[in-house]
Order: C-alpha cells, then sequence, then structure tokens
C-alpha cells in the first residue's frame, strides 16, 4: 500500500470532481506526492548520520537531533498529504452509496428508472447537488482545515522555514555547548519553500473550489424561486422520487437466492 | 506477497461488508498500514545502527538493544495489521461456499449458462442465516487481535513513550551503561498516532457488532409480529435458507444415486448423451 494506491483510490474520485477539483488532484499528485518521492525523499535521507555534533560524547548526537527535529519534515508531508487527500473519499462512499441505490432500483425493475443497463449506471456521473453538494462541500472543508492545521505545526516547530546550517545544543549528555550541523541545509530550505508554495496554491485552490461552489448553488436556488410557480419543483421531484425508492425498499424481500431462482 | 496483495484479496471482501465495514477497512489500508509503509518504516530504519551506548566494549551495544527492543514497533505492527484484517477472510470463505451452492443449484435446475454464473458471481450477499453468524465471529476476532496486541505494546513499551535515554547493565557491559535512542520524539509521535488509529478501529468494529446485533433483534421482532410473511426475517430466511440447502442436498444425492445406477447397470457402454442433464 503505497502512493501509488493512493493514486489509484482517488483516481475514481476524478471523475466526480469539478474542474478546480480535477486540478487539485493532479497538482497534489504531480507537484507534491511525486516530488515528495523523486527529491525530498534523498534529500532527507542522510539527515540523522550526516547531523555531524562537535564532541566526541556518545549520544549527544543523537539526543541534539532529536532536540531540534521532534519530527522529520518527510513524514510530516507524508501525513499531510495522507490527510489533505482522503476527505475525497467521503465524496467516493457517497457516490457509491448514490449507485448502489440506483442499481438496485434498476434490478426491481422499476418503470422509473432512466437507465438501459448496468453498465450505464456505472458509468453515470453524478451531478453535485442535493446531499453529494453537502458532502463535497463538506470534504473541501476538511481539506482546508487539514492544509492548515499541518501549515502551522510545521512553523510552530520549525520557527520559521528556513533551515540553518548550525545548531548549538546543551541537551544532556553533551558536556556544555556544543556545535551541530545539519546536513544539506540550502537544499532542505528550497525543497520547505517550495513545498510550501504548493500547499499554498493548494489552498487557494479549495478556496476557489468553495467559492464556486457556493455560488452555483445560489444560481440554482435563485433560479429554482423564480420557476417555481410554473412547474413543479426540480428538488421537489427528486425528493418525492427519493421518498418512493425508499418506500419500494424496506417493502421488498431481501432473500436474493429465491428471488433469483424464481 | 506485500501489502499490495493484502489490499487485493481483502477488496474483494469489501463487497459483502455493511457501511461500517468498509469504513473501517478504509481506516485500515490508509491510515494505518499506508502510515506504516510510507512514514513508520523510515523512522524505525536505523533504530539499530543509530542505538549508541557510551561505551567501547564490544557486544554491549547489541546485548542492550536487544533486552531493550525484544520485538520492533514496526514488526508488531505489521504482525497486528496482518491479524487483524484475516479474520474477514472467513467472511470471503462462506461468502464462496454460499456462491458455489447457488451455482450447483442452477446448474441443476437448468439454469447453468454463462450469463447466470456472472450473476452469482456478481450479486451481493445479504449478512443474514450463517452468514450473519459467520461475519459476527469475524468482526469479535478482529476485536479480540486488537486488544491482545494492545496490551503486548503496553506490556513491552510500558506508558507508549520512547525514552531517549536507557540504562543497561547487562553482561558483557561492564557496570551501568547509559544507551541513547535514535529519534525518540518522532517514535513517540509515531506510537501515539498508531494507537489512536488502533482505538478508532476498536470503536468501529464495536459499533459494528452493535449494528449487527440490533439488526437481527429488529429482523426478529418483525417476525414475530409478522410470521406468515417470513420475508426479511432472521429466522425467516435462516429456515428458508436451510430448507433451500436441505433441497440442494437432496437433489445432489439422487443425482449421485441415479448415476451410480446407470454406471452399474451399463458398465460404461452407454453414451454420454443418454446420462442425465446434468453432467
Amino acid at each position: 500500500m503505497d502512493w501509488g494506491a493512493l493514486h489509484t483510490i482517488l483516481g475514481g474520485v476524478n471523475k466526480h470532481s469539478t474542474s478546480i477539483g480535477k486540478i487539485w488532484l493532479t497538482v497534489l499528485f504531480i507537484f507534491r506526492i511525486m516530488i515528495l518521492v523523486v527529491a525530498a525523499e534523498r534529500v532527507w535521507g542522510d539527515e540523522q548520520d550526516d547531523f555531524v555534533c562537535n564532541t566526541l560524547q556518545p549520544g549527544c548526537r543523537n539526543v541534539c537531533y532529536d532536540h531540534f527535529f521532534p519530527i522529520s519534515h518527510i513524514r510530516l508531508w507524508a501525513l499531510q498529504l495522507i490527510f489533505v487527500s482522503t476527505p475525497a473519499l467521503l465524496v467516493a462512499m457517497h457516490v457509491a452509496y448514490r449507485r448502489h441505490e440506483k442499481k438496485r432500483q434498476f434490478r426491481k425493475g422499476d418503470q422509473k428508472c432512466e437507465f438501459k443497463d448496468i453498465e450505464e449506471i456505472r458509468k453515470q456521473r453524478f451531478r453535485i447537488e442535493g446531499s453529494l453538494w453537502w458532502t463535497y462541500t463538506g470534504s473541501i472543508f476538511f481539506r482546508l482545515i487539514f492544509e492548515a492545521v499541518f501549515m502551522y505545526a510545521f512553523y510552530f516547530m520549525y520557527d520559521g522555514f528556513r533551515m540553518p546550517r548550525l545548531m548549538k545544543c546543551n541537551a544532556w549528555p553533551c558536556p556544555n555547548t556544543v556545535d551541530c550541523f545539519v546536513s544539506r541545509p540550502t537544499e532542505k530550505t528550497v525543497f520547505t519553500i517550495f513545498m510550501i508554495a504548493v500547499s499554498s496554491i493548494c489552498i487557494l485552490l479549495n478556496v476557489a473550489e468553495l467559492c464556486y461552489l457556493l455560488t452555483k448553488f445560489f444560481l440554482r436556488r435563485s433560479k429554482k424561486a423564480g420557476n417555481s410557480k410554473q412547474q413543479p419543483n426540480h428538488e421537489n421531484k427528486e425528493e418525492t422520487k427519493q421518498n418512493e425508492m425508499n418506500e419500494l425498499i424496506s417493502d421488498s424481500c431481501q432473500n436474493t437466492v429465491i428471488g433469483f431462482t424464481s | 506477497m506485500n501489502w499490495a496483495g493484502l489490499y487485493t484479496v481483502l477488496s474483494g471482501v469489501n463487497r459483502h461488508s455493511t457501511a461500517i465495514g468498509r469504513i473501517w477497512l478504509s481506516v485500515i489500508f490508509i491510515f494505518r498500514i499506508m502510515v506504516l509503509v510510507v512514514a513508520a518504516e523510515s523512522v524505525w530504519g536505523d533504530e539499530k545502527s543509530a542505538f549508541t551506548c557510551n561505551t567501547q566494549q564490544p557486544g554491549c551495544n547489541s546485548v542492550c538493544y536487544d533486552h531493550f527492543f525484544p520485538i520492533s514497533h514496526i514488526r508488531l505492527w505489521a504482525l497486528q495489521l496482518i491479524l487483524v484484517t484475516t479474520p474477514a477472510l472467513l467472511v470471503a470463505m462462506h461468502v464462496a461456499y454460499q456462491q458455489h451452492q447457488e451455482k450447483k443449484l442452477l446448474v441443476l435446475t437448468g439454469h447453468g449458462d454463462a450469463k447466470h454464473m456472472e450473476e452469482v458471481k456478481k450479486h451481493k450477499m445479504r449478512i443474514a442465516g450463517s452468514l450473519w453468524w459467520t461475519y459476527v465471529c469475524s468482526v469479535v476476532f478482529r476485536l479480540l487481535f486488537e486488544a491482545v496486541f494492545m496490551y503486548i505494546f503496553y506490556m513491552l513499551y510500558p506508558g507508549y513513550q520512547m525514552m531517549r535515554l536507557v540504562k543497561c547493565e547487562a553482561y558483557p557491559c561492564p557496570n551501568t551503561v547509559d544507551c541513547f535512542i535514535s529519534r525518540p520524539t518522532e517514535k513517540t509521535i509515531f506510537t501515539v498516532f498508531m494507537l489512536v488509529t488502533s482505538s478508532v478501529c476498536i470503536v468501529l468494529n464495536m459499533a459494528e457488532l452493535v449494528y449487527l446485533v440490533v439488526r437481527a433483534c429488529a429482523r426478529r421482532s418483525q417476525h414475530h409480529s409478522n410470521p406468515s410473511s417470513g420475508k426479511g426475517s432472521f429466522y425467516g430466511h435462516k429456515h428458508s435458507s436451510e430448507y433451500k440447502q436441505n433441497e440442494i442436498n437432496q437433489l445432489l444425492t439422487e443425482q449421485d444415486g441415479s448415476l451410480k445406477d446407470m454406471l452399474r447397470r451399463n458398465s460404461g457402454l452407454q453414451d454420454k448423451g443418454d446420462r442425465c442433464s446434468a453432467c
């Protein structure tokens, strides 16, 4: 289970996203996950081995490294990327649930079901409206929160985003104050700034997507308010459909073996 | 066979799980296995090479490392994840067995064409009857394994916190020696993270257990209030599936019996076409 598997899982969500959502997913995978895997991990690969302190005291290097790097940048980014990409799975679960209901409806031979076969249901793209809109908006909201929390955690732990060349350490068992030198500080600073910049772009994309969804929602609502007297409300129609579906489901016999062989 | 292989095997089980079971599976794969593979393994990667003791005595380093880390966190988590995910295979086996029985029945009743066989493979089994018991057992085993491993963790590494310094006096270390662990804070963070996700999984399993029991009781009470219908009730379905099973068994024994008779009478000189239609 690695980044490739996550890409497979999230690729499916892409179909039901807005255009901004698709751009966001691309930015996430190419400019963040890929950069992390092919470049950043190498830069931080020797972070402890090449962390050198000006002392022969055994244990001093370990303790000083632990003091200045409570959690490595790489691991923080990995956790951030996992947390930021998982709210999209809420949308995937909701879509899967809707598809499942439609398939059930289709199998029962409901006349109202507009699909010709199961394959069409599987391939159908759902519009982001109704309860799916709320799930989608909720997922964007969570993404934003996770991005912000991790950026704050980064800033808090590393006091700014720059990697210093030299750190002065006086944790026990180091005798007095000892100079410790970080490996590849400039390269690490470059990558840190790059990841922060891309993270900010992702935050902007999420905010833009949120605004887009809200605007679409209000426009649709005002259109409906304007059309409500002339024809039946589309939302009401959908609710009536949903109620009918629920009734059918609760009334029917669920014994698939008998129903299948009869 | 690696984590990806396990993912492939368990994705199939997903289809026959409850909604809570699917959420549990996602939490396991994304927040535990994936975090283990992409992050935790590199944190513990240099745990032995960077374990330093304040001595030049040969062997002291190894002995002290072995004394304080009888089994590494990473290996314990890997074992825990494997054991916790495998009870789901009981359900998969039971479903496969039920599908096999259905296919047999279809062949005997003359619906053995490819289209019907595909339908059997694709349709979702209801968690009722004996499958309900198998499913509940698998959830109970999951809970048991999670609890046992959390307890083992606590016994081996009390407090779940990783110390910076440990004092070692195992032979051949001279007197008491200071030993320093690599990346203790990062290790503590990941230990706490894995503990939290393990607790979340325990809560999900308990919720699933409660959901299954409540659903069974609701179905049972529905059956009691509506005994004639037998629709969607736990016992109704149990009886009907047992009845179905008896029918299948009867048909199969008759089948065997008639085949044996034919073979005895004709001693292999008869054409294939003269035998039963289901052959």
